[in-house]
């Protein structure tokens, strides 16, 4: 069986630059898979490539379909992207930022109550402006709003960026949980290598625009080169 | 980075000071009006007058928030729409029919001018875009003027022309049927976008366009929907005037300055703000112009915008803006 996504020679450019150089990848359904590689190595263009918030060209698959729409239609069928920055509608409300989560569908309470389920605190503070959230509780709302688009896969940019270790522990732990328990399909962008290839089964990793390694985490772990430039011994 | 993050935006809202100051002046014309029978009746005409400067500044909020740029052809799009209504009851439309029928048409026209427009020079500079909104206000003068001539058209009057009689007050019927129709539309604009799933899109489409797109929303449509109902705010702002002023290619032009101080002194990014601004202008200068001897009409427009600088230096967010940092 095909994989659920595939992307194959992928270039994508801003204006004059060229960020992604044939970039090829997939990632089977039911899987985490984690995009590593020193900043500027075009982790965040990998995944505006995906759902269209970049230039791009080249053959991107996914459920055996074309992708060639914008961010709108990507989404619509069925990617939801938490991009670098988070994507919090900060001025609206904790619950209207659930709500909109579920714009492309018709939510049911069940949803809520999902969601819920793994972020216990949201319940007492749907009515906070989110953007007056901790970065922690950004970052989980900023999940669990991807969650409310129920999407067969979820691209997620750094989702450790600025937080404290601890916080980052929690969130990988939701992130596992949503995969294992909901079927839920990850491609992690991640920094934190270290983190990334434990929870990871598929690991790519990028340099100046091109896939210069890939494979199963444990195999990329011991390869050298990687050892020594993202996880230190 | 898009855009996504670090993107600091005026927060709307009013702060403690600025309520108290409005219950203030809401318990002295309500004492006002139970004293005085001309006070009240000059309250009453100026709540309607304001009213109208309350939708069309609500339009050009709408557009402001959407794709910020002030609309500087608003108020010809308001007249132009009026004229259509006039064409329509030429036609033997009934008033109201002609009414709705106008509001679908420049629903229709709002839209067409976001995506014909306005989308090309969106994202290239405001001067484009200023220029856009200038170039539009010039055409649409252009050719009502030239199908329907720059002489006073009449409509049918919508409201009739009888007066009310409640305390020993008399009010004129137009007043009152000016003020609930305009108010009516703001609130029923208000519910669309607070508690519809629509205007949750539109407003995430308006203030975040790239987080928008990643949960699905079109954004391109929702901000064609909310130029389409900025136009509707227009329309009935022109209806609601023609009862007064009659129609003429010019008739708009002093109300969207009205307007344009409203939506300023209710801080240029809250609707509830414009509205305010836009009742407050109306009374005031209606009060005035009954108890101050040399305010007369022509020094109506300069008086306004002398207020309107006290209150912006003493409160440079207008009346319901405030600048806020937040974590993002
Ligand atoms: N909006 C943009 N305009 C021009 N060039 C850009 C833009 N965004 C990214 N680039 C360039 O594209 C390349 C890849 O950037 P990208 O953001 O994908 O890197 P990254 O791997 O996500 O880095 P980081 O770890 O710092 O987030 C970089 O050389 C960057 O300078
Ligand atoms: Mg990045």
């Amino acid at each position: 069986m095909a994989a659920l996504l595939e992307l194959a020679d992928v270039d994508a450019r801003y204006g004059p630059i060229q960020a992604l150089h044939g970039v090829t990848l997939s990632v089977e359904e039911g899987e985490i898979a984690a995009v590593l590689g020193a900043n500027g190595a075009g982790k965040t263009t990998t995944l505006r490539a995906i759902s269209g918030t970049v230039r791009r060209d080249g053959t991107l698959r996914f459920a055996g379909r074309a992708l060639h729409g914008g961010p709108d239609a990507t989404a619509r069928h069925g990617i939801a992207h938490v991009p670098e920055g988070r994507g919090t509608f900060a001025e609206l409300s904790v619950w209207e930022n659930l709500r909109l989560g579920a714009y492309s569908r018709r939510a049911s309470k069940e949803d809520f109550a999902r969601v819920q389920r793994y972020f216990p605190w949201i319940e007492s503070r749907r009515s906070q402006q989110a953007g007056t959230l901790s970065g922690g509780e950004q970052q989980m709302l900023a999940l669990a709003r991807a969650f409310m688009q129920r999407p067969r896969l979820l691209l997620l940019d750094e989702p450790s960026l600025g937080l404290a270790p601890l916080l980052v522990t929690e969130i990988f732990r939701i992130i596992r949980e949503l995969n294992e328990q909901e079927g839920l399909t990850v491609l992690v962008v991640e920094q934190n290598a270290h983190i990334a290839l434990q929870l990871a089964q598929t690991a790519y990793v990028l340099e100046v625009g091109r896939v210069a390694l890939a494979g199963p985490s444990a195999e990329v772990q011991q390869h050298e080169s990687i050892r020594r430039s993202y996880l230190g011994y | 980075m898009l855009g996504l993050s670090r993107k600091t935006k005026v927060s709307t809202g009013a702060s403690l000071p600025v309520i108290v100051g409005i219950a203030a002046a809401c318990i002295f014309l309500l004492v006002g009006c139970l004293v005085s029978n001309i006070f009240a009746q000059q309250t009453v005409a100026g709540l309607a007058q304001g009213a109208i400067f309350a939708s069309l500044a609500l339009a050009l909020v709408l557009i402001y928030r959407a794709t910020e740029v002030i609309n500087f052809a608003q108020g010809e799009l308001a007249m132009a729409t009026t004229y259509i209504a006039y064409q329509l009851t030429l036609w033997h439309v009934s008033y109201w029919l002609a009414f709705f029928l106008t509001l679908v048409i420049s629903f229709v026209l709002g839209a067409v001018v976001y995506g014909v427009l306005i989308r090309p020079v969106q994202h290239r500079s405001v001067i484009a875009l200023v220029i856009v909104t200038v170039g539009l206000f010039i055409l649409i003068d252009g050719l009502v003027t030239w199908k329907w001539g720059a002489d006073l058209k009449f409509m049918p009057a919508p409201f009739g022309n009888n007066v009310y009689h409640a305390g020993g007050v008399s009010f004129s019927r137009q007043d009152i049927g000016v003020l609930l129709v305009s108010i009516l539309s703001v609130i029923l604009l208000w519910v669309l976008f607070q508690f519809t799933k629509l205007g949750l899109a539109m407003r995430a489409a308006a203030l975040r366009p790239a987080a928008a797109a990643l949960v699905g929303i079109r954004v391109d449509w929702m901000l064609a929907i909310g130029w389409g109902l900025a136009a509707v705010l227009g329309a009935v702002a022109g209806l609601m005037t023609e009862p007064s002023q009659f129609l003429q290619p010019t008739m708009m032009q002093a109300i969207l300055l009205y307007a344009f101080a409203a939506a300023v002194l209710g801080g240029l990014e809250s609707p509830a703000g414009s509205v305010v601004g836009g009742l407050a202008i109306g009374v005031f200068l209606n009060l005035i112009g009954q108890y101050v001897g040399y305010a007369t009409s022509e020094l109506r427009l300069p008086i306004a915008f002398a207020v309107l600088l006290v209150v912006l230096l003493l409160k440079p967010t207008g009346l319901f803006g405030r600048r806020q940092v937040r974590r993002v």
